[in-house]
């Protein structure tokens, strides 16, 4: 299948392009250096051509996802999507079901999703879902901040041993990437409790956060994994919790070499307060953007506010518990023995809110204060921020000034006091939009094939109708976001999905995976060890735990070969 | 013969995935670490009322037919039914809960499984108030109070005691196994005296055993896990609790609302609530509330009796009220092994967990409206697909009338009641043992099912039998010249 892109202005910050008139040929789904004439033409003419968009960190699939969606049957009840000839029906907003997660994503031009934590007890239920989520390609991080093994062998100094064991998870679980959530707070939590600080000793096990991300850290790096360790700090929406995050960024310092991430900070905002109370509750992000500007070992992504209903949902079984008692809403909790924990609550963001005002507040600040994009990328951490279909709106915010002025006038006074938005006057260029929602993601991901429209990458395109010519965003970004909402052409691995924001056709997409190969002995030690001491850990069978590749609807492993 | 290990049982909640079988000539002939039920299950596959032949009624009397003639049929019931239901789900694999979904999105049908006569009360209450619980090996590394209210786990799910709460081993709590031994012993020792005192001195016996009846249970305080049972009758379960509850029938939401008001360090002016003494009930909240870790699992005993969801509401929100003071969680028990399967895979593809109805051509939610007993009640429905399932033995008497009164078509392994009363029948593989497929255990882990042998000739697993009706329906609605 040969198709021709002709005469957009191409956005491929990977590969330095800002704007070109240029054409893009693909191939059997992937884009090459060009086609014959019998290839079918989109006319882009007038049009923005991007790399498809990739999304760092949305709760799409899984076990609290779902739980999440059981629980709120009132976030269904307003959003429908009828049946029609080519989709299935579903329903929406804040927590999609999986057919209406991959549409509305790919109406956006979206065309890869990383699902941010998979309980690695329930990796089968994640890739299920996956599986049901159409168009897109997708991976998920299975959570090991708190595994206990990997508390077990750092505590014992034993480095090499964690990383074997932690290969044998990613591959056991089909995962991406290592997560850590609040680590060492979630086995606290597994009795009721919680840890304070990066330093605060974890129940029963006796090492402390630093140690776990340090360790896991080294790990990463033994493993040679594509993406960096993915962490929720410690004290995430804690009032002065900002120092928390620095101090989480100071740790790995000395772990960075050659000037390459080796953490990602994921969702900031959260991690980005400062003040005592609620009360003196302001913006911690000036502090973290300025030490952002002055390393760079660290990826992190926004996890910004939208003034809406929406629903919350992380492994931080503790602030989720937290979150409960200060807004009284339902509250489910779900411990995932041996490993990880999860919560569920919905929340309402209001404008009104001194402190829900300041979180909006901080998001932006720190995508704009930061400055450079490939170092701070756009997330809601979806749901729980908002849902990712207010995305356009976040990208409108940050390439238009009176965007931001606009939503700044309906702000508690208090908050608008003490934000520093009025004295920021950046507006971001598409080119930086690009890598804001497409390249900066998939760079720091590790994903060589994603994020752009280099000769060899996979043929994820989306096509706006933006006319950067004629179109001034900062001035015009109802234009922005109405373009960025519905995609004039989203082409997927080659294939045009959507058209004019409709769903043309209902595909499956890739789950990725890597595929972690150590040393052959090593492969067998590790198998033994695990099966040993299986039933001693869990409650299922050493046999029945791994997830076979059955389960992807497209298995795409990414092989790599481990260190140790 | 062949030993095939780590098999996952397809009877109950438990989902137990370490039975060991062994096969001969295709026939399972040894069970080892099942209980009852699953050896009699494993054992009974081939055998025992086995649907063998696609049947369809002619003139009132079951035909045997092929399957493309029997799919054919069901297929033509479907799609030229107005407002189908598509019922039972729990006994098989997700995998065939899917196509099940899209049959019915493609019918405009109802989509219901059986929560809706079992636990779809809880499934109501964490719609209201959420629910606070963990997977199974949380409990059984930690809990060192365990509460079974309104349910029966020595008869209903039999190794749940021993796999996950106060006869297993966990990494910080030791199984109490020696401990329901000697309590064993002393109750035999008990029935002794009590049988010899009835002998020897028939008028003075009530004063004895009043004062046995008045000495407070010593095994509140001990060490180690705890076991206490709520119910309205002395359960084998409660046999072997070191604290039994005996609550009034239909009493249950009071005594939560009592055992609420004293976790919160509330006065109780009453002396019984629900037919308990309150002194007992401090003693029990005492230790509820001074637990490291507490777990109650909750039945039918609450879904099922009066308040129904209200009653598991307040169950919820005991738990959540404990865990202002300690760890706490709640779990409902599940019954069929995949009911939870049925609720997972229909909350992520539509939205909602049972009671999905897509007659607007999208997904809908209204129990009470959407739920397949009150729309066969209010005779609603004019056809029906049961998979999985029997609800002419166990749905109310008038809903099942409706049910048989209308095009009937049944998927199932056995000639059950129900299948007895189909128009059309189609015979299916046992997922689990003839079919492979996923299922979720009660605290929503996933775990695989094993195909061990061979289903009997020509019998398929219901995800294919269900993809062949689909296909079908699709056509016949595109000679028909639908679109969609």
């Amino acid at each position: 299948m040969e198709l021709l892109i002709k005469n957009g202005f191409v956005y491929d910050p990977i590969n330095g392009i800002n704007g070109e008139r240029m054409d893009i040929a693909v191939k059997d789904g992937k884009i090459v250096k060009d086609v014959g004439s019998r290839a079918k033409v989109i006319d882009a003419s007038g049009m923005v051509v991007m790399p498809g968009g990739v999304d760092i960190h949305s709760h799409i699939a899984g076990g609290k996802v779902n739980s999440g969606r059981i629980l709120r049957p009132e976030d269904h009840y307003k959003d429908v999507e009828p049946k029609t000839a080519t989709t299935r029906s579903g329903v929406g907003y804040s927590i999609p079901s999986t057919f209406t997660t991959g549409y509305r994503y790919a109406r956006m031009g979206y065309t890869t999703v990383m699902d941010p934590a998979m309980p690695p007890l329930e990796a089968r239920h994640t890739h299920e879902e996956l599986s049901d989520t159409p168009i897109i390609d997708k991976a998920s991080y299975p959570l090991l901040g708190d595994w206990w093994f990997v508390l077990e062998y750092l505590r014992n100094g034993e480095l090499e041993e964690c990383a074997r064991h932690v290969a044998w998870m990613i591959k056991a679980t089909k995962g991406y990437a290592i997560k850590l959530v609040n680590p060492g707070g979630l086995e606290a939590w597994g009795f009721g409790r919680n840890v304070h600080s990066i330093d605060d000793p974890v129940p029963n096990f006796g090492l402390t956060p630093r140690e776990i991300i340090r360790g896991l850290c080294k790990v990463n790096k033994l493993l040679n994994l594509p993406h960096t360790i993915h962490v929720h700090t410690n004290n995430l929406g804690v009032p002065g919790n900002y120092l928390t995050t620095l101090e989480t960024l100071k740790c790995v310092e000395d772990l960075a070499n050659d000037g390459k991430p080796v953490i990602h900070i994921t969702h900031c905002q959260f991690s980005a307060f400062k003040g005592e109370d609620w009360r003196t509750f302001e913006s911690g992000a000036e502090e973290i953007a300025n030490y952002m500007n002055a390393h760079s070992h660290v990826t992190m992504d926004m996890g910004q506010i939208i003034f809406t209903d929406t629903t919350t949902m992380t492994a931080d079984g503790p602030f989720q518990y937290t979150l409960y008692t200060l807004s009284g809403n339902k509250w489910i909790n779900h411990d995932v023995e041996t490993e990880t924990s999860a919560g569920i609550v919905p929340f309402h963001y209001r404008p009104k809110s001194a402190v829900h005002a300041t979180q909006w507040s901080i998001g932006l600040e720190l995508a704009l204060l930061i400055k450079d994009p490939w170092k701070m990328v756009l997330s809601t951490d979806h749901p729980n921020a908002g849902p990712f279909i207010a995305y356009p709106m976040i990208i409108a915010w940050l390439m238009s000034r009176k965007a931001r002025e606009e939503n700044f006038k309906k702000l508690h006074k208090r908050a608008q006091k003490k934000s520093l938005l009025p004295s920021i006057d950046r507006e971001m260029s598409l080119y930086e939009i690009a890598i804001m929602t497409r390249a900066g993601q998939a760079r720091a991901l590790g994903l060589k094939n994603k994020g752009h429209l280099g000769i060899g990458a996979d043929a994820d395109i989306a096509i706006y109708n933006i006319n950067p010519e004629n179109l001034d965003p900062s001035r015009d970004y109802e234009a922005i976001i109405y373009a960025f909402r519905n995609a004039a052409y989203t082409i997927k691995s080659g294939d045009l999905v959507v058209k004019n924001g409709k769903v043309l056709k209902h595909v499956p997409g890739a789950t990725l995976w890597v595929n972690v190969q150590l040393c052959k002995p090593c492969e067998i030690e590790v198998d033994a060890d695990m099966k040993r001491k299986f039933k001693e850990y869990w409650t299922v069978e050493y046999e029945n735990y791994p997830v076979s590749e059955g389960y992807l609807a497209i298995s795409s492993p990414i092989n790599v070969e481990a260190d140790v | 013969m062949s030993v095939v290990k780590a098999v996952t049982c397809p009877v109950c909640g438990c989902l137990c995935d370490d039975i060991e079988l062994t096969i001969e000539n295709g026939r399972i002939t040894k069970v080892k670490n099942g209980c009852a039920m699953s050896e009699a299950k494993f054992t009974s596959h081939c055998c025992e009322h086995r649907v063998t032949k696609p049947l369809i009624r002619k003139d009132g009397k079951f035909v045997e037919v092929t399957l493309e003639e029997a799919v054919r049929k069901a297929a033509e019931i479907l799609a030229n039914a107005k407002y189908p239901v598509l019922y039972g789900w729990s006994c098989t694999s997700c995998e065939a809960i899917k196509v099940g979904i899209e049959l019915a999105e493609e019918v405009g049908g109802i989509i219901d499984n059986t929560s809706v006569v079992c636990h779809g009360p809880s499934v109501l209450s964490v719609q209201q108030v959420g629910i606070p619980s963990c997977t199974l090996g949380q409990v059984r590394h930690r809990a060192d109070l365990i509460i079974y209210w309104g349910c029966d786990p020595w008869s209903a799910h039999p190794r749940h005691i021993e796999r996950y709460t106060a006869f297993s081993e966990g990494r910080f709590e030791k199984s109490t196994w020696r401990g329901y031994l000697n309590k064993m012993k002393a109750l035999m020792g008990r029935k002794k005296i009590e049988s010899a005192l009835r002998r020897l001195a028939p008028k003075k016996r009530s004063q004895v055993m009043e004062h046995y009846e008045r000495a407070p249970y010593p095994y509140i305080s001990k060490e180690g896990r705890k076991l206490i049972v709520v119910d309205v009758r002395r359960t084998k379960t409660a046999e072997i609790a070191d604290y039994f509850i005996q609550v009034e029938p239909n009493r249950d939401y009071e005594l939560l609302k009592a055992m609420r008001a004293l976790v919160r360090d509330h006065e109780l002016e009453v002396d019984k609530v629900a037919g308990v003494p309150v002194e007992y009930l401090e003693d029990v909240v005492d230790a509820m509330v001074s637990c490291d870790f507490g777990a109650l699992f909750f039945g039918l005993g609450l879904t099922m009796s009066s308040g129904k969801l209200k009653n598991v509401e307040e169950a919820i929100r005991l738990t959540r009220d404990l865990n202002m003071r300690t760890k706490f969680i709640i779990m409902p028990m599940r019954g069929h092994y995949n009911v939870e399967g049925a609720n997972v895979v229909s909350a992520w593809e539509t939205g909602y967990p049972y009671a999905v109805d897509f007659s607007l051509g999208y997904p809908r939610y209204n129990p009470g409206e959407t739920t397949v007993v009150d729309v066969l009640l209010r005779k609603e429905s004019d056809a029906a697909l049961i998979v999985a399932s029997d609800p002419v033995s166990n749905f109310p008497q008038a809903a099942a009338e409706h049910l048989t009164a209308n095009p009937l078509i049944v998927i199932d392994s056995h000639m059950n009641i129900t299948a007895r009363m189909a128009d059309v029948l189609i015979p299916s593989a046992i997922v689990g043992i003839e079919a492979e497929g996923t299922a979720y255990r009660m605290d929503h882990v996933p775990i695989p099912m094993k195909k061990v042998v061979d289903p009997p000739d020509g019998i398929l697993p219901d995800e294919e039998i269900l993809r062949l009706i689909l296909k079908e329906v699709k056509k016949i609605k595109s000679e028909r010249g639908h679109s969609g």
